[in-house]
């Protein structure tokens, strides 16, 4: 139970954290749940998010897989639950407000200075989840032409994704 | 709202966005767009931009703040928690299963190293879109300056983000408005 209490808590905090969606808080849940709380080792964490991108629906499935892994399916649904209230309840919130202060100049200001906070977040994401995913050269290859295929050509992610799978199951990784 | 814009039940808000979390990968906003809009003609294209350019901007996963302010837009609270189980309960099964096969099968050398790779390429996904999102800002030193302070304060000192973004983020808001032009 305390330990439900205390994904419930880690997760109901992300939730307000995450601006820019779930990835930008990535490097926090990676913080609590590895250094912090040690429910996961880190090539644990980086697995549980390679996982999570092989499923459909939205970003943030790494959330529930995280719950399954430290506490069953009652840890799923906590950490769910958690992520998704506050920021949900702020939405329903603001919703309303939000177009009536469609037009004030401080609405433009708070979003042009969160912007390049996101992408910082984001970088750091991407930077802490490559040091848990390079475990050699060929994974460090697989990263690097994944990351082209993603930027300059229009394959499904999918596929590219599944590509590199089987590469590895062959036994050309790692 | 025109008769153009039926107002869908709290069934039929559960079922549709439960279908566009089964079909999405790699983020489902294109599909909730193309549905919201184009299929079931729920509201306009410059409505579902504005509504979603809000959902991007508060915290929390943009399709998820987007079934809580759709729901709530039709049918309040009760629609915005069928839209926001619509969408969750199918990825949530799918993700617990893939975990359970993932635990049966782990210690086979041939799925660990198609895991190891699975997971390598699923970086480069985070890679690639950090590298969309930034590239606006090459243009705009100060930004970048800001984007830098964020890495090195998350990513190398690794400190609290709780403490940090609320710093960050009205330090970014302040600087920008006030040299950003």
């Amino acid at each position: 139970m305390s330990t439900l209490i205390a994904l419930a808590v880690v997760f109901a905090e992300l939730s307000l954290l995450a601006f820019g969606g779930t990835n930008s808080i990535l490097p926090e849940m990676q913080r609590q749940t590895v250094e912090v709380h040690h429910w996961l080792a880190e090539h644990e964490f980086a697995a549980l998010f390679a996982l999570a991108q092989a499923a459909p629906g939205p970003n943030m499935m790494v959330v529930s897989l995280i719950g399954w892994r430290v506490a069953g399916l009652a840890g799923a649904l906590t950490t769910t639950a958690a992520v998704a209230t506050p920021s949900s309840i702020l939405t329903l919130l603001v919703s309303g407000a939000w177009y009536r202060f469609r037009d004030k100049p401080w609405r433009k200001a708070l979003q042009t200075g969160l912007m390049p906070v996101t992408a910082g977040l984001l970088m750091a994401s991407a930077a802490l989840l490559t040091t848990a995913t390079t475990l050699d050269w060929t994974t460090a290859a697989v990263t690097v032409a994944a990351t082209g295929l993603f930027l300059f050509t229009r394959f499904n992610p999918l596929l590219v994704l599944a590509a590199a799978a089987v590469l590895g199951a062959l036994g050309f990784v790692a | 709202m025109s008769d153009t814009h039926p107002t869908p039940t709290l069934a039929a808000l559960f079922l549709n966005f439960f279908t566009i979390g089964l079909c999405g990968f790699g983020g489902v906003g294109p599909w909730a767009r193309r549905m919201v809009v184009e299929q079931r003609r729920w509201m306009s294209a410059a409505e579902f931009t504005d509504m979603l350019g809000l959902c991007q901007f508060l915290p929390g996963g943009n399709v998820m703040n987007l079934t809580i302010a759709l729901g709530a837009r039709f049918h309040g609270i009760p629609g915005a928690i069928a839209a926001f189980l619509g969408l969750m309960t199918g990825p949530v099964a799918i993700v617990i299963g893939l975990g359970a096969i993932y635990d049966q099968y782990a210690g086979l050398p041939a799925v660990r190293h198609a895991f190891a790779a699975l997971a390598a390429a699923a970086s480069a996904l985070v890679i690639a879109n950090a590298l969309k999102i930034a590239e606006p800002l090459r243009k705009r030193p100060l930004a970048a300056a800001v984007a830098t302070v964020t890495f090195v304060t998350i990513a190398l000192l690794r400190l609290p983000l709780l403490a940090a973004l609320p710093v960050l983020a009205l330090a970014s808001t302040a600087l920008l408005w006030r040299f950003g032009r």
